[in-house]
């Protein structure tokens, strides 16, 4: 225990991060986020790094972009008005197959929304956020040791894609302190022959570009683009199970939801109520097989989730819709609590498969 | 037998796609040429920007990255960043990307006195799209999106770069040129060269607006759109150097 | 213990954030899961001030605390609030100089401490968060000298070491008041 610190989930990103080698943060205020800026801004400038308060979301993301393509771990971080912002840029960043880490703290929306804790940016992130066919790699952690070794797996899974990985945090995650330890094995960053890091006169230019108005190379760089999800996949799903092998009730949660969901399944199967907990850790690629089997024992699946509803469908999807799969929620800041999730439990055992 | 004449070896030889009478080939071959004299290609990286530039990539021998829609300045900052010592940016911009969609971007890239160099190329109008009205199109000035001529009431007036930019802190460097004659030209590279200096020297932010011409667009002949600029852009966009920190200085 | 739910509250200012830091710090030395999630927002800039801090022998489920075991009300908002979310067999601290009424219910254990008084009283006056902390620790029987120093340092930064005699102080005042 010694090793271990109480730090905020919106600190241990940023340290963790600084741990995995980055060195550039780029970034804009905004609730419940701040945290990941201010502890850069101290930080960065102390070991030669790179903080940078930019002009807005629309920049930083750029601002990302360019220490990218010049082959550096870069990151930027924001909530959901800033994410939508930050869309074009992601789009850029998927187009140009560069890596890269943003951090979206979620809040209630649409709009300017409000500050508390939400989830409803879950389309968005797993759709991938801006246009075009792309996905982002989302890491969705629960607690605050996770917001911190998400952080650095996020680093190496989007040098080693290609991509950009995203952490689908919440309010909730950002602002609490829970103990952590940071001591992580971190893979270094891989060789980037592609990089625009100047030709020394020793090779050919580097052209880092998401423009191709041949269609049919576009099409070929999406087919390849997605031959490379595909392997994304297969090999880099996630998630943690939680008295699943003989639940009648299974729940699906991810973040701070699950927290909540892992109280009410321990209080269901203290009522006698066999309940277990799916919680993707990875939102996408979401792990659909844990839910195809779980499909084949359990008589029914909630959703519990932050929003209207948005990773059910994921999970009916991913279970074909052989089991109901119905939704406890709430949405524009507000929590389920562990009683509300109690409840539906509840409900499901009574109703079965007959809702 | 001397050579007289060639292409700079920081300009790729292929053909560019630019409209004929288009001023983009005279100012990459300024750029290039300038690149070739400083001994700097392969620590250079250029950004392009969208509009008629897009593929400026193609086209340049340094390494190349293509930016969004008037974010240069931001995937600069970022590139220049990344390594300060050894690398030396330019953005390559027009005046949609630059004044009109980028403009948040440019400003305070500047206001940072961010060290990169920026050639804004102004000529009025948006060709990429086929010739819409731009930040910079003039009152009166006939475009696909303002059909009747640019009417100030209705859509405001355009934005002279330079003078506002002189107005901040922080940049270094500003200087308004034009390529419609030879001496122009000569200038012009005078001012892109001292641009990429002041990069190396760690001076900072400096751009240089260059009036240039769209004839398709501007439905002229090459030639007559040379004298457009000389009639029409110049007594609006007045030539000359708008801040030059390193000088004032020297000065007081 | 297999876990205790404290639910901290009060104005924005009176340390509300920094005691509930504290008894986290102090589980966590002491081998405890623990979590602590901070109101946050506007009523961070003065407003009103809560925290949730869960101090458990498991693992943490959700750090919200809406019922809690221990209710810490430090004004009376936050005692009208709170007062009905306790579960029964609950204890509830009020700082009884800025709280004039008594508890309602018959069914929680309530310890009256005039904290602020206390805190002033002793030229001490941003520490009644601390000595209300000191009577928590003695009524749990968990007031441990060396462990309670042990997370003063963790909580106090360096900055301000020469402030831990003083915390460590309000605290005695608090577990000694009765």
């Amino acid at each position: 225990m010694a090793d271990k610190v109480l730090m905020k989930g919106n600190e241990a990103i940023a340290e963790a991060a600084i741990i995995a080698g980055c060195r550039h943060y780029f970034g804009y205020p905004i609730t419940p986020q701040t945290e990941v800026a201010a502890y850069m801004a101290k930080k960065m400038p102390k070991i030669g790094g790179v903080f940078l308060q930019a002009e807005s979301e629309i920049a930083a993301i750029n601002m990302v972009y360019g220490v990218s393509s010049a082959g550096k771990r870069v990151m930027t971080s924001s909530s959901s008005p800033g994410i939508s912002l930050k869309g074009e840029g992601l789009s850029y960043l998927a187009g140009s197959d560069l890596p890269a880490l943003v951090v979206n703290v979620q809040r209630g929306g649409p709009g300017l929304g409000g500050i508390q804790p939400s989830q409803s940016d879950y389309f968005q992130a797993t759709r991938g956020g801006g246009h075009g066919d792309y996905h982002m790699i989302v890491l969705a952690p629960a607690s605050v040791q996770e917001m911190a070794e998400l952080t650095v797996k996020g680093f190496e899974l989007a040098d080693k894609y290609r991509m950009t990985s995203m952490i689908l945090a919440d309010g909730t995650m950002g602002q609490m302190m829970e103990p952590v330890s940071l001591d992580f094995d971190v893979a270094p960053a891989p060789e980037k022959p592609w990089a625009t890091t100047g030709t020394k006169m020793q090779r050919e230019h580097n052209i880092v570009n998401s423009l191709s108005l041949v269609p049919e190379e576009l099409e070929q760089l999406n087919f390849e683009r997605y031959k490379r999800y595909k392997i994304v996949e297969e090999n880099e799903t996630r998630y943690e199970e939680y008295m699943v092998d003989d639940a009648d009730i299974v729940i699906a949660a991810f973040g701070i939801a699950a927290r909540v969901s892992k109280n009410a399944v321990n209080e269901a199967r203290a009522q006698g109520i066999k309940a277990g907990l799916i919680r993707p850790i990875t939102l996408w690629p979401f792990p659909k097989a844990p839910f195809k089997k779980a499909a084949t024992h359990a008589k029914a699946m909630i959703s519990v989730e932050l929003s209207m509803g948005q990773m059910i469908e994921d999970v009916q999807l991913a279970t074909e819709c052989r089991v109901p799969v119905t939704l406890c929620n709430r949405a524009g800041g507000m929590i389920p609590s562990p009683e509300q999730v109690l409840e539906a439990i509840k409900e499901a055992d009574k109703n079965g498969g007959a809702k | 037998m001397a050579v007289v004449f060639d292409k700079p070896h920081a300009l790729i030889d292929v053909p560019l796609h630019y409209c004929p009478g288009c001023t983009h080939g005279i100012v990459h071959r300024l750029v290039a040429e300038v690149i070739d004299e400083l001994g700097i290609e392969g620590r250079t990286i250029g950004i392009a920007p969208v509009g008629c530039s897009v593929m400026a990539y193609n086209y340049f021998n340094c390494d190349m990255i293509e930016a969004a829609h008037g974010r240069a300045p931001a995937v600069a900052t970022g590139v220049k960043r990344a390594d300060p010592e050894n690398n030396i940016v330019f953005t390559y911009q027009g005046d949609g990307d630059l004044a009109s969609i980028g403009m948040a971007e440019t400003v305070h890239a500047a206001a940072r006195n961010e060290n990169i160099t920026i050639i804004f190329i102004n000529n009025a109008i948006y060709g990429m799209t086929g010739g819409q009205m731009a930040p910079t199109s003039l009152p009166g000035q006939v475009t696909q999106t303002s059909p009747y001529g640019r009417d100030p009431k209705l859509c405001g007036y355009p934005i002279k770069v330079c003078e506002m930019l002189s107005e901040l802190e922080g940049p270094e460097y500003l200087e308004r040129v034009t390529v419609n004659s030879v001496p122009h030209i000569r200038a012009a590279k005078k001012a892109i060269k001292k641009a990429f200096q002041n990069q190396l020297d760690g001076k900072g932010f400096s751009l240089i607006e260059v009036v240039s011409s769209c004839p398709t667009n501007w439905g002229m002949t090459p030639q007559a759109a040379l004298q457009w600029i000389e009639d029409k852009m110049l007594p609006y966009y007045p030539l000359g150097v708008y801040k030059d920190r390193s000088a004032e200085k020297e000065a007081e | 213990m297999s876990a205790r739910n404290y639910l901290f509250s009060g104005f924005g200012g009176q340390g509300i954030l920094f005691i509930g830091k504290f008894l986290a710090y102090k589980g966590l030395i002491e081998d405890k899961q623990v979590s602590w999630l901070p109101s946050y927002g506007p009523e961070m800039r003065g407003g009103t001030a809560s925290c949730s801090v869960i101090v458990s022998d498991e693992p943490v489920g959700s750090p919200i605390v809406s019922n809690p075991d221990v209710l810490i009300a430090m004004n009376l908002p936050s005692l009208d609030r709170f007062e009905d979310k306790v579960v029964p067999g609950g204890v509830i601290f009020a700082d009884s100089t800025l709280i004039e009424r008594k508890v309602k219910r018959d069914d929680v254990t309530v310890y009256y401490i005039p904290a602020t008084a206390l805190a002033s009283e002793n030229k001490m006056p941003t520490l009644a968060n601390m000595i209300i902390g000191g009577k928590i620790l003695k009524v749990f029987n968990e007031f441990d000298e060396q462990s309670v120093r042990n997370a003063l340092g963790k909580v106090i930064s360096a900055k301000h070491a020469d402030m831990l005699e003083v915390n460590l102080k309000a605290m005695q005042i608090g577990a000694d008041y009765e």
